[in-house]
């Protein structure tokens, strides 16, 4: 099924093989922290392995299998890498104020009652 | 090793389906809000390695700006619905 244009050797294989190993177990895991955690603070961590760990992995399996394949230096994914890394903090961060102004907004709202 | 290679990559496209159900199942049960748009960020991630993973199996490098795209796209969503939670307004 995957068109390869020559063959590409055991040891780049093997490399792919384990990352991308890896990178599965790692996105099932966060994912399920995601679901299986009780608050939301607690549950805000789970995804956070997903993005950055899972997603790294991937990406490193993907520069590997490319580059052997094409037999030249494929290294775009770290463009993706880049942009992921810089902005999975700031979207946590950003989620993690409007909770905590959710909660005090709504702390108010039942010390007013 | 070429069949070994084949198999882990058909391993890691449903170990991201199941990722995306799961993530679907707390977009549908989340108690709060922050919840849903904690899941749906974790969706575009997902989503954005689904489509790596399918350059992969595809051996194409078309995909690649997929996936930049997607990352692209996600990003500004979750910022867009965390400044909508946290006062109601998205441009002050």
């Amino acid at each position: 099924m995957i068109n390869m244009a020559n063959d590409i050797p055991a040891w780049a294989a093997i490399l792919v093989i384990f990352f991308l190993l890896l990178g599965s177990f790692i996105i099932v895991v966060g994912t399920l922290g995601l679901v299986r955690l009780g608050d939301f603070y607690q549950r805000i961590h789970g995804p956070a392995i997903t993005i950055t760990l899972g997603t790294g992995s991937v990406l490193i399996a993907s520069m590997i299998l490319f580059s052997s394949t094409h037999e030249r230096l494929v290294i775009h994914e770290l463009l993706i890498t880049a942009f992921v890394f810089l902005t999975a903090p700031l979207g946590a961060m950003m989620m993690m104020r409007a909770a905590v102004y959710r909660g005090r907004r709504q702390q108010q709202r039942d010390e007013s009652k | 090793m070429k069949l070994a290679l084949e198999i882990s990559i058909y391993i890691a496209l449903i170990s991201t389906m199941l990722a995306i159900v799961l993530c679907g199942i707390r977009l549908l049960r989340g108690p709060t809000s922050q919840d849903r748009v904690l899941a749906l960020d974790t969706l575009w991630m997902c989503i954005m390695i689904f489509v790596l993973l399918l350059g992969m199996f595809f051996g194409s490098l078309i995909y690649f700006e997929i996936a930049l795209l997607i990352a692209l796209t996600g990003f500004v969503s979750t910022m867009a619905l965390a400044k909508f939670l946290m006062r109601g307004e998205i441009i002050e």
